[in-house]
């Protein structure tokens, strides 16, 4: 057993600055957890209190059943991937991977059997009598990677570990370090994964759970496809998804009947009962209202007059597959994407002029203006 | 007829585009010939003090202050054969023995404590660091001289006088804070991911200094043997204040031997051992000249 858990886990600097407030998070045995973030938003120090690299000043750390805040980083069974690589420049790519058996005192022999097995997983075989200044970026993260699974541990970190890498490297990387944790995990041997990123695109595609912080504080823990279905609050809604959804104030209105509208500037929009329902709003409260680019529509001729926004078209960006349309609607921005074959049929030329846009009500989301928590859930 | 024009066109500013690159080839050309000829002119400079006396140990005594000229008019090995077998009842050679024999711990300790204190400094939060940071600085700021009596009162205390122990023994205890110092920079300079993927590995303090640190600080620990070496060898002061025996000379004194005698100095013989007695530092840098180099730059830029 190898899960992770954080007990109020708070982090001061010795100046005062208080950098993690009491977080909790479990993480289950051999599970890919992702901690993502914009800069600043202490993750990589969350990572570094779990593998022994900085003090904790409160709360607990659990790995499996031992309470690790006193532990030294070496006792903890973790093995950790920088984003720098930190392979040791004077020892070849064969002795950076035994370095940890070395000192663990392992059989030479037995070594060699880990680092061979290691390196064939991650076909770096060839490089093994390599210096590390010899190696590309990308094979000297995978050496990184693969001095981590020599160890065997039970709990691997990876902290921001393709930043360093070119686009297309670490698109190949990210599918290299799914497959390897899913291959271990197939083969029953400790796979918990704590993988510390601030790209939204590897957190969405890697993590089996995604935990998205800010500030110190843990804003929402969930799948990825909850974290883009239901953000919990309009810091995730908007850090997760690109392009962001749309966030624009409107005013709630209730109505007798059991069904809701939105009203933006002089404009209305009616919500269903159903979903009116699930929204904890006052009536005529200021809310904002979320709804993702891929929910704008052009409104048809079948559209419901009562779910249709005018909008001023302000910009096109042609992605190729679909186009990202701009609007200003009652003078706040609203982006939707549509597909290129639609824009060229209606808005090739619209730029500057007025169009009607649906909006997919079913989609969207209510967050309070004050908390920012979302209302609709 | 447009096309006429554009070749015409394109011909008359070829030929401006020559000319242009002439002219940069030959102001390059110029003011090359002018820096070297400076260059060369100090280094004739410099260099001369060194050409003379190597020229001067193989001149006769009585031609040294008589004439200008680097090229001897009676070329003798006198200089070096009288001057190996000394005034005093040993070699020369035995004088060389004696520098190394204080020379070489002396050296080692530097290293290792150096090392070992540096390590401290850069990489360990230590109570009142900065008060210690500062100390260290102010003893390079402090004049050697200043602490030579209470040294020297301190050892003669220890019963150490007459011996080679008071030349190496504070180096066990890092005292040269010049030498810490360019060793802190060196390791402020360095990223400290490879140490902690170390300590990941399951290195404790001592392994992560030996395993990792000293491997990557060996240009620096290079440079500050090196330097050590060189001041070591050349230190007239300090075997000057604490041996007295002749047995137990070091070059410098031996050579200041020479110039004691009360009958006239011969010359040729002091300036052929002092040709010989640099030879040592010569040949170590020479051995370690890259290390040396991409040690004293690596340290000064990466602080």
């Amino acid at each position: 057993m190898a899960n992770v858990t954080f007990e109020k886990v708070t982090k001061v600097y010795p100046n005062g600055f208080e950098a993690v407030h009491g977080i909790d998070l479990e993480i289950r045995d051999g599970e890919f957890m992702v901690m993502v973030g914009p800069s600043g938003c202490a993750k990589s120090t969350t990572l570094r209190m779990l593998a022994g690299l900085e003090m904790i000043s409160g709360g607990k750390i659990n790995i499996g059943d031992t309470t690790v805040n006193n532990l030294a980083p070496k006792d903890r069974g973790i093995a950790m991937v920088f984003q720098n690589y930190a392979l040791y420049p004077h020892m070849t790519v064969r002795e950076n991977l035994g370095f940890g058996l070395k000192l663990a005192r392992l059989e030479k022999e037995l070594i060699d059997e880990y680092v061979n097995e290691a390196a064939e997983l991650l076909e770096i075989t060839p490089l093994l009598d390599r210096l590390p200044r010899q190696l590309s970026g990308g094979q000297a993260q995978r050496v990184a990677v693969g001095r981590a699974i020599v160890k065997k541990p039970s709990v691997f970190l990876f902290d921001e570990p393709l930043s360093n890498l070119d686009a297309k490297l670490r698109a190949s990387m990210r599918v290299r370090i799914s497959d390897l944790h899913k291959r271990l995990k197939a083969s029953n041997q400790p796979a918990t994964t704590v993988y510390v990123t601030h790209d939204q695109t590897e957190a969405m595609t890697m993590g089996d759970r995604i935990c998205v912080m800010k500030d110190g504080y843990i804003m929402q823990v969930d799948t990825p496809a909850n974290l883009y279905k239901f953000p919990a609050n309009l810091f995730v809604a908007g850090f997760i998804g690109a392009p962001e959804m749309n966030m624009v104030e409107a005013r709630f209105i209730k109505s007798e009947d059991g069904a809701s509208q939105l009203r933006f500037s002089d404009q209305l929009v009616s919500i269903n009962e159903r979903k009116s329902k699930s929204i904890r709003a006052e009536h005529e409260e200021i809310v904002i209202f979320g709804i993702r680019p891929e929910f704008i529509n052009l409104a048809t001729e079948e559209t419901p007059k009562e779910q249709i926004l005018t909008g001023t078209v302000v910009r096109l960006e042609n992605m190729g597959s679909e186009f990202y349309v701009y609007l200003d609607v009652a003078d706040q921005s609203l982006c939707a994407r549509i597909p290129t074959a639609i824009v060229e049929e209606h808005l090739l030329d619209a730029e500057g002029k007025d169009v009607d846009v649906f909006l997919d009500i079913e989609h969207c989301h209510i967050f309070n203006k004050e908390t920012e928590e979302n209302i609709s859930l | 007829m447009a096309g006429e024009n554009m070749s015409t066109v394109s011909a008359y500013s070829a030929m401006q585009i020559n000319k242009e690159v002439k002219r940069t080839l030959r102001k390059e050309r110029i003011n090359s010939y002018f820096r070297y000829f400076v260059l060369i002119l100090t280094g004739i400079f410099m260099l001369y003090p060194l050409a003379w006396m190597i020229s001067a140990s193989f001149k006769p005594n009585h031609e040294i202050f008589t004439s200008m000229s680097l090229i001897p008019k009676d070329f003798s090995w006198d200089g070096f054969i009288n001057g190996w077998k000394t005034g005093t009842e040993y070699t020369f050679g035995r004088f060389f023995l004696n520098t190394f024999m204080y020379v070489i711990p002396k050296v080692i300790l530097t290293v290792i404590s150096s090392t070992i204190v540096a390590f401290g400094f850069a990489r360990f939060e230590i109570p009142f660091k900065k008060f210690w940071f500062t100390t260290l600085i102010a003893t390079i700021l402090l004049p050697q001289s200043v602490l030579l009596i209470p040294q020297y009162l301190m050892f003669r205390e220890m019963g150490m006088l007459d011996s080679y122990m008071p030349l190496y023994l504070p180096m066990a205890f890092a005292t040269q804070g010049f030498f810490v110092f360019m060793l802190i920079q060196f390791l402020r300079g360095l990223p400290t991911d490879m140490e902690e993927a170390a300590m990941i590995d399951g290195c404790n303090s001592f392994q992560l200094l030996w395993y990792i640190i000293v491997p990557i600080l060996k240009p620096a620990i290079i440079s500050v043997a090196l330097f050590q070496f060189m001041w070591s060898v050349n230190d007239f002061l300090g075997p000057l204040i604490y041996i007295s025996s002749v047995e137990k000379y070091p070059i410098a004194l031996a050579l200041k031997l020479s110039i004691d005698v009360t009958e006239a100095a011969n010359w040729n013989e002091i300036l052929a051992m002092a040709s010989i007695a640099i030879v040592p530092s010569i040949v170590v840098f020479l051995i370690a000249q890259n290390y040396f180099i991409e040690g004293v730059t690596a340290g000064g830029v990466k602080g």
